[in-house]
């Protein structure tokens, strides 16, 4: 789903190509997902390894710590669960609903 | 025309190259990046020699290529360094693709550009193929006729540039000017520091604790916003030029505007024409009018952004007007100064203004003499015409052999 | 390196929101590289590309940290300018911060078109950090051979046909071609080895002068597998010896990653559509040149390494 978005005008834009730091946090992708990722906090051994190779910045983190998924920009793409330890198995893959 | 009212600096004896040089190491740019091309070259080697000994805070990066010359001055620009280069002919075709960017990323950085003809055939003389090519990329392009005024227009570059936020080249001809010595005067080092003032970007990228992103993808939503900005610098930048023109009189006394009238008050036959050849050109004049011709001469010196409201408004009272290029388009219809000076005029077509008769001619290319016997060939056809004789083909091309 | 769970306290650099393909690892290298910058500010420049495109649709912009972009073959000569201009205002005392940079590339821009302006930005030891991404193909056009493409491989110039089997060559060692400007420190990596990546990042912007990595970055769709498979694909092609894990450090060759056992390069390929044909019985006489080749390559740097060969 697009952000609601102001466009501005050529005077309200700054001059040049400039864009400011980390505005794509405003931009949601979760839209893309056809499965999501599901967190079992129970499960989970906090080895942080989901975090460190999610390509989307979505596995929320809070004092070092794993406390969900971040929906709104997460793809769906189940990196996360394939490298969550086999014998942990803290992130399964369940289908989008629609 | 130059009058000096009154000399502040040195006069020296100096050859194009090295007074542009000279005006780089007053204004003592952070960076300069470079690659060696004749006949540019000397620019370059005598600014590392500046920075070797010490002369200047400059860091230099002597590049493997223009085109990293130009990325690189891109880069230190946007990263809020005060940046020069230089360069001529294939190695400003080498920098094409950067020459858009730097002005759409809005960086005031600036060239000398030493005009040299384009290959191929190779050739290492001077025409102004080079720029003409380079004339829609968002460059302020200042010409100079002689090494005064290349050193005076590199004075002034920073300041112009700085202020509309767009790269600035300033031309002279290659070899003609660029290694000719001329008498120059020389200004102290300190005026023109003061002159050139210091660079102060509102947002550049070592700016660590306000980050952006410079140089994102623009798509059909944004992409148009920006290029109108640009348009839009361009459209406004005449006054800032006049501007930056009026404080050099006023501080150094040489007195410069979009384009040099000489002769123009009464003038019934013109040539429109850029850089040294305006010289031998003014001779002829000089000559015509001792005879009673009334003669004249415009030697464009802005050529970008192109004044067209004010040559149409000059141009309009004169009977005949060959616009000179020293560059040809290839496109069959006219030479880059004289498609812009046409286009100018037909405002006046537009408002029901007078309009000469113009002609075009294609000269001097890879270095070729154009001499006194040329310009008065050229002066007595336009009083032919002037006559009613016939204008024949409006686009000729002048000592070569067909 | 710190422990992952020192490293997420940190801020995140690079945000969600961008727009690479789902499960593509460039969003995981921009983010471990940035992490493994540590505290001291970076200033990031990229050539034109994937990861740029994505990250940087105007108004959203995916970096937290200086950002630019200006063309395709560049990224290092724009980062040498930057660099520069650091050292430049440094020295005069315009600016305080201590800052370093990292280049990013795809193999496109640093094996082909990029190559001189990172060989020129290398050679002048502009102290920067250069990354390529290397996903073997022109992915951001539609997967076009490159010169990081490997022997036999499918891409949209170099297809498979009636009479072609893919790109006929093998493709250039760029990290011996680095290795061989004498710069204090090249590194080789794949994605999936976290640790290994960041670690040779904090290594690189430590030492006086410029660095290279080269990490290999598995495209779902060039390459044709399932998205999840990103990084078990970056270990299969160090697994393989396809893609060897070591790093150049002031020219001495060190394996960083020695596999257990060496897998056929089949293990590699076999969850990949772009290999998919190699697979057929008429092509078996290529599929064993690659074996031959990756086993040549392979012992030539074990050679390098000074290692024994995997028992």
């Amino acid at each position: 789903m697009k952000a609601e978005e102001h466009k501005l005008t050529a005077k309200e834009l700054p001059v040049g190509d400039i864009l400011e730091a980390g505005t794509a946090v405003a931009f949601k992708t979760g839209a893309w997902r056809s499965i999501r990722p599901v967190w079992n906090a129970q499960k989970c051994i906090q080895c942080m390894i989901c975090w460190i190779s999610c390509p989307d910045t979505s596995i929320i983190v809070k004092d070092g710590k794993v406390t969900g998924i971040n929906y709104d920009h997460c793809k769906g793409c189940g990196i996360c669960a394939v490298e969550c330890p086999k014998k942990v198995c803290a992130i399964t893959m369940e289908a989008e609903k629609k | 025309m130059i009058k000096t009212t009154y000399a502040k600096g040195k006069v020296v004896a100096k050859t194009g190259n090295e007074v542009m040089a000279e005006a780089m190491r007053q204004i003592a740019p952070d960076v300069v990046a470079a690659y060696p091309i004749t006949p540019a070259t000397e620019i370059v080697q005598i600014f590392s020699q500046f920075v070797a000994d010490g002369l200047v805070p400059t860091e230099f990066v002597a590049v493997e290529s223009e085109h990293s010359a130009m990325s690189a001055c891109i880069g230190a620009c946007a990263a809020g360094a005060r940046t020069m280069t230089g360069t001529s002919s294939q190695g400003l075709a080498l920098m094409w693709e950067m020459l858009y960017i730097a002005a759409g990323l809005r960086l005031p950085l600036v060239m000398a550009v030493i005009n040299r003809a384009l290959s191929a055939p190779i050739n290492i003389h001077g025409d102004q193929s080079d720029t003409m090519g380079a004339r829609d990329a968002g460059w302020i392009q200042i010409y100079s006729e002689n090494s005064q005024e290349a050193y005076d227009n590199m004075v002034q570059s920073t300041r112009i540039a700085e202020k509309l936020q767009l790269p600035t080249m300033i031309t002279t001809d290659g070899f003609i000017i660029s290694h000719c010595m001329e008498v120059v005067e020389i200004l102290p080092d300190e005026d023109v520091k003061k002159f050139a003032g210091e660079f102060k970007p509102e947002r550049y990228l070592l700016d660590i604790k306000r980050p952006y992103t410079l140089g994102a993808i623009d798509l059909q939503d944004y992409y148009f916003e920006h290029r109108f900005q640009l348009a839009d610098a361009m459209n406004n930048a005449i006054p800032v030029i006049l501007e930056v023109a009026q404080d050099f009189y006023k501080t150094f006394g040489r007195k410069y505007d979009l384009y040099e009238k000489y002769c123009m008050d009464d003038a019934e036959v013109a040539l429109v024409i850029i850089g040294s050849a305006a010289g031998t050109a003014k001779v002829v004049v000089d000559d015509l009018r001792s005879k009673g011709v009334k003669a004249g001469l415009i030697k464009i010196r802005v050529f970008r952004p192109f004044p067209a409201k004010q040559l149409a408004a000059d141009l309009a009272k004169l009977k005949v007007v060959a616009v000179m290029d020293r560059a040809d388009s290839c496109s069959g219809a006219g030479a880059p100064l004289y498609t812009d000076v046409t286009a100018a005029l037909y405002s006046n077509a537009n408002a029901g203004l007078p309009l000469p008769k113009v002609v075009d001619y294609v000269y001097g290319l890879g270095g070729r003499d154009i001499d006194l016997d040329h310009f008065h060939e050229v002066f007595a056809r336009l009083e032919k015409i002037k006559a009613g004789g016939p204008i024949g083909p409006v686009v000729e091309y002048i000592n070569v052999r067909k | 390196m710190a422990s992952l769970k020192e490293l997420a306290k940190r801020p995140e650099s690079f945000t969600g929101g961008h727009r690479l393909c789902t499960g593509c690892g460039a969003g995981t290298i921009a983010r471990q590289a940035l992490f493994a910058a540590g505290d001291k500010p970076v200033v990031v420049t990229s050539a034109t590309g994937c990861l740029e495109v994505a990250s940087t649709i105007f108004p959203f912009s995916a970096w937290n940290v200086p950002f630019f972009h200006s063309a395709f073959e560049n990224s290092a000569a724009s980062c040498s300018g930057i660099e520069t201009a650091y050292r430049s205002l440094k020295k005069q005392g315009k600016i305080a911060d201590d800052i370093r940079f990292i280049a990013f590339g795809g193999d496109g821009g640093t094996y082909d078109i990029g190559l001189q302006s990172l060989s020129g930005a290398m050679e002048r030891r502009h102290k920067m950090l250069y990354i390529c991404y290397n996903n073997e193909a022109y992915m951001n056009t539609g997967i076009q051979r490159s010169g990081a493409t490997p022997r036999g491989a499918h891409t949209t110039t170099a297809p498979t046909g009636k009479v072609k089997t893919g790109k006929d060559q093998n493709r250039k060692d760029l990290t011996a071609i680095m290795a061989a400007h004498d710069i204090p420190y090249v590194g080789q990596t794949a994605v999936g080895y976290w640790n290994d990546f960041m670690t040779k990042v904090q290594k690189a912007l430590e030492v006086d002068g410029p660095s290279f990595i080269n990490i290999i970055q598995p495209c779902r769709l060039g390459w044709g597998y399932k998205p999840e498979d990103t990084m078990v694909l970056g270990r299969l092609a160090v697994e393989t010896c396809i893609w060897p894990v070591y790093e150049v450090v002031n020219g001495e060759y060190k394996l960083n990653i020695k596999p257990k056992e060496k897998k056929p390069v089949t293990e590699f390929m076999k969850h990949q559509v772009r290999f998919k044909h190699l697979f057929k019985p008429e092509n078996q006489t290529l599929l064993n040149e690659i074996q031959v080749e990756v086993d040549q390559r392979w012992a030539k740097l074990l050679r390098l390494c000074n290692e024994q060969p995997i028992a």
